[in-house]
């Protein structure tokens, strides 16, 4: 017997595994769902006023920009990388885009379409000198990161851009996010656009060539190569679909929040690598499920919302957040650690 | 004779500064084995990464049936029909066994990936090769032996018309190995050209119809196996014959003191109440099938896995052994099977890898102590004949038989009196081998007790002064090398419950 099956001799047990439920999705999602549960059942018991609709709403709407970003991440971290650009890339898209929309007098669904496009090119750059220049995608993207910072700021000339109100003749792309309703009454149609995404790229992940490829690539890059697959290629793909989701994102940060300011973004990557960790998958490539990294997202935007209702101000998420990633990692590693 | 499926002729591939084959030839027919035969770095592996388009070549010719090829890359011989199963193990452990298999070309529904029906197809393929693994399982769940088995079956599944084994046996256990040898006779008689890359002799005997050897990068000659013995090939192999009898009697003096007691050592499935002695100056070897759970014991009592229970006494003291650190602080030294994965950091320099596990000795303050390192390193170098430019050539440069040394030097530097050594052969060339052996006999002779992991039966009796011999997880048979056989171990070894 190998010794090179210690993933596997660790892999046999533990007291959650014993589960056939947990055994299907994972230790560490079901410490996650259950995070997501505490902390949510938590805010309602400590705050009367957490327990609106209103809050509801505020959740989802913290929710679209990580989620989409945290999706499209995903998929690189599958493969082994990371994308630290993706905060700025989304600032950098939304400036542009915004910008041509208001300045330019270019037709919304046009702004929309550039401004993931944006994202699309700065992922295929990314994606790129990862893949054919062999720079570690740490360096590459943390370059794209300076680089798209800088150039949102040049590009606005250092101006925030507001993006056009609901009520205007070009605000019906926020629409597409929440409806606001006459008596206050909002529908999160962002949740629903968000859950279709996840739903397909889940899809995408676990069920076609592109996730076959990239976990395979995250998993041993050089036996998927000598396999006859396209290495290069397929991880490009993975960088290019976070720039395309983040360029989504983008859109989606204008239509709940209005404006970007060229500071706008900034750690906005490091909460979505956040999202997906506590959701389960692997910094270390080869695995990694959307579902996770969706419900890894909503403990994120229960924290930020539920926070401010518990008297603690929004940069105390930052703190907390830290601790259930710590807490969400360490309790996985134990559960397979135990023989 | 058959039709010429494969010709390669007058093949040449330098890479900087080193010339890697020179004018080489081979040429396989439909329906035969085919050996290609030479020490490490001869440039087997280098003539099969230039014939699947893995290297360009520099000059010669490539023919498959009948027509001048030059693959670009790994996908275009494939689809030509040509399939290599590789000698390292080359599996996505995150990826099922299907998936593995079929990986490249999956079943498609439209553009979503059929699982359903690779797992149906991966089934069928087992099935006809009668092995019994689940499709839908996790690779990284497969012993070594079984994921060797997924790959065979991969590159079978392909359709090939030449199908390369590249040390296809160096993790199956004879058991295994006779499976595979079923597979391969099945494969000739539907003729398909077969290229076998082994350092085993004795299945070179069994299994092959004609022999090619390389040496140093160039072609030496090709021979018919029949008409062949042993030692011509291994002269035509390295020029000297070499020495593969089994040992006649124990060495270990009958008072020797024990150093290392075991009893009633648990943990896990793998292993069961397993009790044992080991002499100074012993080489005890531990015989068994693959999955007999000699490794795992071997793990438990250098600290890797927790026991559950039992007892350890080194030199008549009871020791606690939580950690490998610990094991190392009572002199005891793990060699792995897997050097490249945990025996070794191949991207840094014999010195370094040498000092790594005794790096306190070699601190002069805060910084360590370049000179002394090299010093040290070097001594080694001499002492085990390490075949290096410099201690401050990479680890990765060094042939397996070389990196095998830089192991144990490591072990000797830390001062280890028990040494366990689990497959130290695996994947090293004949030559090598018997340095290795005279190696650790030498160890033995200087009062080293050593604990020697082994699959081949030729090695366990050539090397061992007992036997002890493992079936799953439990201890069936302990024999002293005058009363030990062939027979006699596999007898043992396949003791199931």
């Amino acid at each position: 017997m190998g010794s090179s099956n210690i993933t596997a001799t660790h892999k046999k047990t533990g007291v959650l595994e014993s589960n056939p439920l947990v055994k299907a999705i994972g230790s560490q999602r079901v410490i996650a769902v259950l995070a997501l549960i505490v902390l949510f059942g938590f805010f309602c018991i400590a705050s009367p006023a957490f327990r609106q609709y209103s809050t509801f709403i505020s959740i989802f709407d913290a929710s679209y920009y990580i989620g989409f970003m945290a999706i499209g991440i995903t998929f690189v971290i599958a493969t082994g990388g990371i994308d630290l650009s993706i905060g700025t890339v989304l600032m950098c898209s939304s400036l542009i885009s915004g910008s041509l929309a208001i300045k330019s007098g270019v037709p919304m669904a046009a702004c929309m379409i550039i401004g993931i496009l944006i994202g699309t090119f700065f992922g295929l750059c990314n994606g790129l000198m990862v893949s054919v220049m062999n720079l570690p995608p740490f360096i590459a993207t943390l370059g794209t990161m300076m680089i798209t910072r800088g150039f949102g700021s040049i590009y606005t000339r250092a101006q925030s851009i507001t993006w056009p109100q609901a009520s205007t003749s070009t605000g019906w792309f926020r629409k597409i996010f929440k409806i606001t309703l006459g008596d206050g009454m909002m529908i999160p149609t962002g949740f629903i656009l968000l859950l279709v995404v996840a739903i397909i790229m889940s899809v995408v992940l676990n069920k076609t060539k592109i996730g076959r490829y990239i976990l395979s690539l995250g998993s041993n890059k050089e036996a998927t190569r000598l396999s006859g697959v396209n290495v290069v290629k397929w991880e490009t793909v993975a960088y290019v679909l976070s720039g395309t989701f983040t360029g989504l994102a983008g859109i989606s940060y204008a239509a709940i929040y209005s404006t970007m300011l060229p500071a706008t973004g900034n750690g906005f990557e490091l909460d979505a690598i956040a999202g997906v960790v506590i959701g389960g998958t692997s910094m270390s490539g080869g695995n990694g499920t959307i579902a996770g990294t969706l419900i890894g997202v909503f403990i994120m935007s229960v924290l930020k919302t539920g926070l401010p209702f518990v008297g603690l101000q929004s940069h105390w998420q930052m703190f907390i957040t830290g601790i259930v990633l710590i807490i969400a990692v360490f309790a996985d590693v134990a559960s397979k650690k135990r023989m | 004779m058959s039709e010429v499926i494969l010709t390669m002729k007058g093949i040449d591939k330098a890479f900087p500064g080193v010339y890697a084959l020179k004018g080489v030839d081979l040429e396989v027919r439909k329906g035969e084995v085919h050996a290609l035969m030479g020490e490490n770095g001869a440039g087997k592996s280098t003539l099969m990464k230039v014939l699947t388009g893995i290297y360009a070549k520099d000059g010669g010719m490539i023919a498959f049936e009948g027509s001048e090829v030059e693959y670009q890359n790994p996908a275009q011989s494939q689809e030509a029909g040509i399939s290599i199963v590789h000698q390292e193990l080359n599996m996505m452990q995150h990826l099922t066994v299907a998936q593995n298999i079929f990986i490249g070309r999956e079943f498609m529904n439209g553009f979503i990936i059929n699982d359903n029906k690779m797992n149906k197809e991966a089934k069928k393929l087992f099935h006809k090769l009668n092995i019994d693994i689940k499709p839908s399982q996790m690779m990284g769940n497969l012993t070594v032996g079984k994921q060797q088995m997924c790959e065979i079956v991969k590159a079978i599944s392909k359709e090939a018309k030449v199908i390369i084994f590249d040390e296809p046996t160096a993790a199956l256990t004879e058991k295994e190995i006779e499976e595979l040898f079923k597979i391969i006779r099945d494969l000739r008689s539907q003729g398909l050209g077969i290229v076998y890359i082994s350092h085993r002799m004795d299945e070179i005997k069994v299994i092959t119809d004609r022999v090619s050897v390389m040496r140093d990068g160039e072609y030496v000659g090709t021979v018919i196996t029949k008409e062949t013995t042993k030692e011509d090939i291994i002269n035509m192999m390295v020029g000297r014959v070499i020495y593969e009898a089994p040992k006649e009697k124990s060495n270990v003096a009958a008072d020797a003191p024990v150093v290392l007691r075991v009893e009633n050592l648990n943990a896990g499935p793998m292993v069961r109440n397993i009790s044992f002695e080991l002499h100074k100056g012993e080489i005890l070897g531990f015989s068994g099938l693959m999955g007999a759970g000699r490794t795992e014991t071997a793990r438990t009592l250098f600290g890797v896995d927790q026991k559950s229970s039992g007892e350890v006494y080194v030199n008549g003291k009871k020791i606690d052994i939580k950690s490998p650190q610990d094991a190392v602080a009572h002199g005891i030294g793990y060699l792995s099977e897997d050097r490249k994965r945990f025996g070794l950091v191949l991207d840094k320099t014999v010195a370094e890898n040498t000092v790594l596990a005794s790096l306190d000795d070699y601190m002069s303050g805060i910084f360590i102590d370049g000179v002394k390192e090299k010093r040290a390193a070097q001594e080694y170098v001499d002492k085990l004949k390490t075949k290096t430019p410099s201690v401050e050539q990479k680890v990765v440069n060094l042939s397996g038989g070389n990196q095998q040394k830089i192991v144990i030097a490591k072990w000797l530097v830390r001062n280890c009196d028990i040494l366990i050594f689990d497959e130290p052969t695996r994947g090293i060339d004949v030559g090598a081998k018997s340095e290795i052996y005279q190696l650790i006999n030498e160890l033995a002779a200087e009062g080293k007790s050593i604990i020697m992991i082994s699959s081949e039966l030729t090695e366990i009796l050539r090397m061992s002064d007992r036997i002890m011999v493992m079936c799953e997880g439990r201890k069936t048979g302990e024999l002293s090398i005058e009363e030990a056989s062939q027979e006699s171990i596999m007898h043992a070894a396949t003791a199931r419950e």
